[in-house]
């Protein structure tokens, strides 16, 4: 639809017209300001908390310490541009101390957009068991990680209704 | 022909040449969300709006969804 509008405006003698075709999509998806009814919703990247990173080549042994002085569980594979590559916990990491990140690590950890919906994908993490998940930009770096029980206190009754909802549907 | 822009360079043309954002999708799309700053001009409403609501010479932006 926008290139549409950008010709149109060209022909309309409009000098300088350019088209940001990724989008709404990619603007909200990165976490950047907006505003309208629905810009308030909660989100998984405004809750999302930093994780400890490591880079693909690094010695076991020496994430495995920076996981624990930062107190965390895991640590996230990220290249340069901070675009995740995988997910290593601590557990991993104590397995073969004298390893490189690459050997221990889970490839291609699943991920959710930043502005993905919080209800809907809280209640499938509970459906899953799943207790955490990371959070990226529509290009693939790292916002940080989404526990699950802090969506579930920030929406509380929204996830019964969400649920209660689903069931009058299916039936 | 109208270029192509990324997010980054969407806002240096907003904050270094006043560039104007218009979202092009329907009045309820905007309502509901739209880039901080963006007006609204409905595709359909594009010729006659576009000449009372926006300069010809400063840079113009224009956007939907995405392109899929």
């Amino acid at each position: 639809m926008s290139p549409r509008a950008a010709w149109r405006l060209e022909s309309l003698g409009f000098e300088s017209v350019f088209d940001y075709e990724a989008g709404k999509t990619d603007w909200t998806g990165s976490g950047l300001p907006s505003e309208g009814e629905g810009a308030e919703r909660p989100r998984p990247g405004m809750i999302a908390i930093p994780v400890a990173t490591c880079r693909l080549g690094e010695q076991v042994r020496e994430v495995e310490k920076r996981v624990e002085e930062a107190d965390d569980t895991m640590c996230i594979v990220v290249a340069d541009d901070d675009v995740v590559l995988g997910r290593v916990s601590l557990a991993q990491l104590r397995s073969n101390p004298e390893a490189v990140v690459d050997d221990v690590m889970s490839p291609g950890p699943t991920t959710v957009r930043y502005d993905e919906e919080l209800v809907g994908l809280t209640v499938r993490m509970q459906d899953k068991e799943v207790g955490d998940i990371l959070v990226t930009t529509p290009a693939g770096k790292l916002v940080g990680v989404m526990y699950r029980k802090v969506a579930e206190e920030l929406l509380g009754d929204a996830l019964d209704e969400y649920r209660a909802h689903q069931e009058h549907h299916h039936h | 022909m109208p270029g192509s822009v990324t997010r980054e360079e969407l806002q240096r043309l907003v904050a270094e040449e006043g560039a104007r954002v218009v979202e092009v999708l329907p009045r309820e799309d905007y309502d509901f969300e739209h880039i901080a700053g963006a007006i609204n001009i409905p595709l359909k409403e594009l010729d006659d709006a576009a000449a009372s609501a926006l300069a010809k010479d400063a840079p113009v932006v224009v956007y939907c969804n995405d392109f899929l």
